[in-house]
């Protein structure tokens, strides 16, 4: 069991080394990649705009319930900046990107075995690693902190919206206090959160997809394994980020 | 006298414990078709797929233009693979691209030729295959012989010395096979391209190629033109030249004692070795 857990990471490890070797040629055909920065990015934004502006709205009623019983629902903005920059945007973007970009990666990779087509590029003397997966896993790694800094701006309007509009806290407190009390560490913590998010997930992705059983159940079963796999490295990355960020 | 395009010599390879070849030995002379036939499961796509160097063999040699295929790295079998085209069972073309971007996909990864010029290609390589005016469909909207022929198309577009087809009759209406029987039969009169052919169709095969070999068991079984194996008097040859059902390749796969799997019982009335007959306790 920990012997073939072991096999596995070695196994992803050396596949990583081996696309982030075809990631400099893949940057060098550009329209791959920004193809794939909209199929991972654009495409998602619907659902992480829809998903920020709900987490933004609850934790702009559970932060002024829990505020309001210390005097001091005019913190509310901060509250909502540093969970939304710090935890909620790359944590709950990242789970929502790996169920929908990482699952739509790993299912087209994975029929692109099943139908064929990557041995046809092997046959074309055409390396699949660098025109199908590197620029799949560079459109995932760059689309990530652009959803994350679109899910915390909509939660803030979300936070917003609930605690100023319908809670009456006062729109000056609100916006001053977050403008005096989160710092620009705070913002970086959660851009690093997010590229690293990114990454692993992209890459799950990918990896899933290229070594899927050339079988619908394969398909299947690699696709689930994105999602699990994917959200269980997000939220232990997050522990150890976060633990990183506070010792500092 | 030059060595001939493809030259395999006591190739043996195995699934797991299950031998697909057992010392075959193959040459595709320069400039003909050659045809490898067998009956389903003989491992005809596994020669492919070990002559083009995707998996490795056992034990032999398989020289590709003299070079042996084994004993490449990376970049040499790649090398090779520009001199060689190969038409996939199912054609394999790339879902998201259109028919033209699909001909003109190997010459963008491997050439930087200007738009016009590869736009002139392209459409020449389909008006060959006669599907100029499907440039822009996307695969999807193509039959199955329409997708065949693309992807001869795509095929022949860099100008390969050798040409692979992988079981291409497979699926196609009685017109889509002939047609693609004249293709492959003008590529190879018209370019010189040598050929190989793998399928199990014998009434297409005899008509283009000029020397078949036979594979059952893991072994070539019987080799010469078309005329020489419809003439042979070896039962598998003509077994699987008759189409019979039943003979040397044997209608069954191999399997218990018929009466023990369907009644529970062997023939005469005993109970299988340590079982109680079903319906007893």
């Amino acid at each position: 069991m920990i012997g073939a857990s072991l096999g596995r990471i070695g196994a992803v490890a050396l596949f990583l080394l081996r696309v982030l070797g075809q990631c400099l040629p893949a940057l060098a055909k550009p329209r791959a990649v920004i193809h794939q920065i909209y199929n991972a990015g654009a495409r998602s934004l619907i659902i992480i705009m829809l998903c920020g502006l709900f987490v933004g709205m609850v934790l702009g009623l559970q932060g002024f319930d829990l505020l309001q019983r210390f005097g001091s629902e005019d913190a509310l903005g901060v509250a909502a900046a540093l969970g939304l920059l710090k935890e909620l945007g790359p944590v709950v973007t990242a789970l929502l990107f790996a169920g929908r970009a990482g699952t739509a990666l790993t299912s087209e990779i994975g029929l692109m075995r099943a139908t064929d087509q990557l041995t046809a590029m092997e046959m074309m003397a055409v390396d699949p690693l660098r025109h199908v997966i590197a620029p799949r896993f560079l459109g995932g790694l760059i689309a990530m902190p652009l959803l994350v800094a679109i899910f915390d701006i909509v939660g803030l309007f979300g936070a917003q919206l609930i605690g100023v509009q319908l809670m009456a806290v006062d729109p000056g407190a609100f916006w001053s206090q977050m403008q005096a009390a989160v710092e620009l560490d705070d913002v970086y913590e959660g851009i690093v959160k997010s590229i690293c998010f990114g990454f692993a997930c992209s890459l799950i992705a990918v990896y899933e997809g290229y070594h899927a059983p050339p079988t619908a159940q394969g398909v299947g079963l690699a696709t689930t394994r994105t999602v699990v796999v994917s959200s269980v490295l997000v939220l232990l990355i997050d522990y150890m980020l976060t633990a990183a960020f506070l010792g500092r | 006298m030059s060595a001939p395009p493809v030259r395999i010599r006591d190739l043996h390879y195995a699934v797991g414990a299950r031998p697909i070849f057992a010392g075959v030995d193959i040459d595709v002379p320069q400039g003909q078709i050659t045809a490898v036939m067998g009956p389903s499961g003989t491992g005809k796509t596994t020669l492919l797929r070990l002559l083009t160097g995707q998996v490795a063999a056992d034990r032999g040699c398989i020289e590709l233009f003299g070079e042996s295929v084994g004993e490449l790295d990376k970049a040499r079998l790649y090398a090779l693979r520009r001199r060689t085209g190969m038409l996939f069972q199912n054609g394999a073309l790339l879902t998201d691209l259109t028919v033209f971007e699909n001909v003109a996909f190997p010459v963008r990864a491997h050439a930087r030729l200007p738009e016009s010029v590869l736009r002139r290609l392209v459409l020449t390589k389909l008006e060959a295959v006669g599907l100029r005016g499907a440039a822009e469909l996307m695969p999807s909207q193509l039959s199955g012989g329409m997708a065949r022929r693309v992807a001869l198309a795509r095929a022949i577009v860099m100008d390969p010395e050798l040409l692979i087809y992988d079981e291409p009759f497979v699926g196609l209406d009685p017109i889509s096979m002939g047609v693609i029987v004249r293709l492959i039969r003008e590529l190879n009169e018209t370019l010189g391209v040598t050929s190989i052919v793998v399928s199990h169709d014998v009434e297409e095969l005899a008509t283009i190629a000029h020397r078949s070999y036979l594979l059952s068991e893991g072994r070539v079984v019987a080799a010469g033109t078309p005329e020489e194996l419809a003439r042979s008097e070896e039962p598998v040859v003509r077994q699987f030249m008759s189409g019979a059902a039943d003979g040397p390749v044997p209608f069954h796969f191999p399997a218990g004692d018929l009466a023990v799997d369907i009644l529970g019982q062997s023939p005469r009335g005993q109970s299988p070795k340590g079982q109680l007959p079903r319906g007893r306790s």
